[in-house]
């Protein structure tokens, strides 16, 4: 057990550190989301309602962390393989899954920032001050959100493992992300046809469980709904990422050379 | 007719090489689906907040994202040679700067039209936004002037990839700065003062402006004065890139930092 949290402790550090000194990971995964929750925020802010400006303030705040999170998971295993790493990683005693998770919780931890970022800036630039009616259970339904985003990113990159492009199929996850996952735009308003996909994403509980917490309502059921699908991603990741690894290997399709 | 060689052919050549683009597996979704995604994105934004219609948003993000690749090719003509190693070589060649530089620009006017008609084709019949049959050509031609201006944009920030790593990075701010400034998603009217003074000296602004008007049924002179101020600030830029590629080129012999990488 002690071996195993300082392996997790370790990968964790590293990914921070590479993902925060990264221009492109790091200060871009920062600045591009704020910069579209700027463009939503100057859109709802022409209606001059208080209550339209804390919604979207509110989904502005957290949209940062599925950028931080989906973009970069998606091209984690390309960049392996064009550092010439990936063959260690996978071939490593540790299991790919116990490498891919502390780095996805890394990404997070970069969303974690965006957040709290975003509301800096609505503070400062926008003066919007969020209501919040209940701090811990905002913050325990941010921190929730960010678990089981990591989940999600676990699962889009052994996904990706074969997929040369991975890097475009994460940036094109973006904005459906944004689209879906009800930060700006409420989930009830999207086509039907788009719903259930929206439901199927772990994030889209998280902001409704971070709303509740900061309207006053309870969130533990929208909690609950958002963990048990964040296990679902985390139990399909492990079991599609043995899946890959093992077929890339038996066919040496790994470097995809 | 060396010049027109190297405007046309080599222009082609360049893009073709260096547009790392051009992949479908790359093309499609970059340059296909994330755009209709961002005018989709707005659109519903813009329903949920209660303000402006469908068309000012199919118009505003379908020809902010021509920005895409007008900002991002022109970057990877620079860093594409260097990653290539060829860099030194183009640029100790005997070769005019001005066709040299100016023909790479041209298929990327192509691209950026392209990509923004898409938008707007894709966007219109997503959202069942009609736009009149006799408002097409023109909102062509608008789209035409509104690319070629991003790309003048697009050489200036080429030629500080001449001095600076991150090309990729720059484009990606500049573009987010071209969304909040340029009246995308907000009408310049209801920007606060500084920003809509500021998008006043963006490509963009002026082009999408005529775009909404043309699409709402104005004829072309009426929006003449637009697209003029359209051309004027993209030939700012393209003459601002090209002082810049010189200055850029003068400093990196003097300092021997081209290939520095």
């Amino acid at each position: 057990m002690r071996a195993l949290l300082h392996q997790q402790w370790t990968c964790y550090k590293l990914q921070l550190k590479v993902l925060s000194t990264s221009a492109f990971e790091g200060f871009l995964a920062v600045l591009f989301p704020l910069m579209f929750a700027s463009a939503a925020l100057l859109i709802y802010r022409v209606q001059d309602d208080p209550e339209s400006m804390q919604y979207a303030g509110l989904g502005a705040a957290i949209m940062g962390m599925w950028t931080a999170q989906g973009v970069v998971a998606a091209s984690m295993l390309s960049r392996e393989r064009w550092a010439g790493t990936l063959e260690l990683v996978v071939a490593s005693p540790a299991g790919l899954g116990r490498v891919l998770v502390p780095a996805t919780l890394a990404m997070s931890t970069i969303g974690l920032y965006c957040v709290v970022a975003t509301i800096a800036w609505e503070r400062w630039v926008f003066d919007l001050r969020l209501e919040i009616s209940s701090w811990p259970l905002f913050v325990l339904s941010v921190l929730l959100t960010a678990l089981t985003l990591a989940l999600v990113g676990y699962f889009i990159a052994v996904t990706t493992t074969r997929y040369r492009y991975s890097g475009t199929l994460g940036a094109a996850l973006e904005y459906p992300g944004w689209i879906l996952c009800g930060f700006l735009i409420p989930v009830a308003s999207l086509p039907a046809v788009l719903q259930p996909l929206s439901w199927a994403i772990p994030t889209t509980w998280g902001m409704a469980a971070i709303r509740s917490s900061a309207d006053g309502g309870s969130p533990w059921g929208d909690l609950a709904a958002c963990a048990a699908t964040g296990a679902v991603y985390a139990v399909l990741a492990a079991w599609l990422g043995s899946r890959l690894v093992e077929s890339a290997r038996r066919h040496a399709t790994l470097a995809l050379t | 007719m060396t010049s027109l060689r190297i405007f046309v052919i080599g222009g082609l050549m360049s893009y073709r090489a260096l547009f790392g683009w051009l992949k479908p597996g790359i093309l499609i979704p970059t340059l296909v689906f994330t755009p209709i995604c961002q005018i989709l994105l707005f659109a519903y934004i813009g329903r949920s907040a209660g303000v402006g219609d469908d068309e000012f948003y199919v118009i505003g993000n379908a020809l902010n994202y021509a920005a895409i690749p007008c900002l991002f090719a022109m970057s990877f003509t620079i860093e594409g040679e260097r990653q290539g190693g060829t860099l030194g070589i183009v640029l100790t060649t005997p070769a005019r700067r001005l066709p040299l530089f100016l023909g790479r620009a041209l298929p990327v006017v192509v691209n950026g039209w392209a990509v923004a008609m898409i938008g707007v084709v894709g966007g219109a019949l997503l959202l069942d936004v009609h736009i009149p049959g006799g408002a097409w050509p023109s909102i062509v031609l608008a789209v035409v002037v509104t690319s070629a201006s991003c790309t003048g944009l697009g050489l200036a920030m080429g030629a500080v990839t001449l001095r600076v790593r991150q090309g990729s990075t720059i484009a990606n701010v500049v573009f987010c700065v071209l969304l909040v400034f340029s009246g995308v998603n907000v009408a310049q009217s209801d920007l606060p003062g500084w920003m809509a003074a500021v998008g006043d000296w963006l490509p963009l602004t002026h082009g999408i402006q005529a775009a909404r008007l043309l699409a709402d049924g104005s004829g072309l002179g009426a929006v003449d004065g637009l697209l003029l101020r359209e051309t004027g600030i993209g030939l700012l830029y393209t003459v601002a890139g090209l002082a810049l590629l010189r200055f850029f080129e003068d400093e990196s012999r003097r300092s021997a930092s081209l290939d520095r990488v």
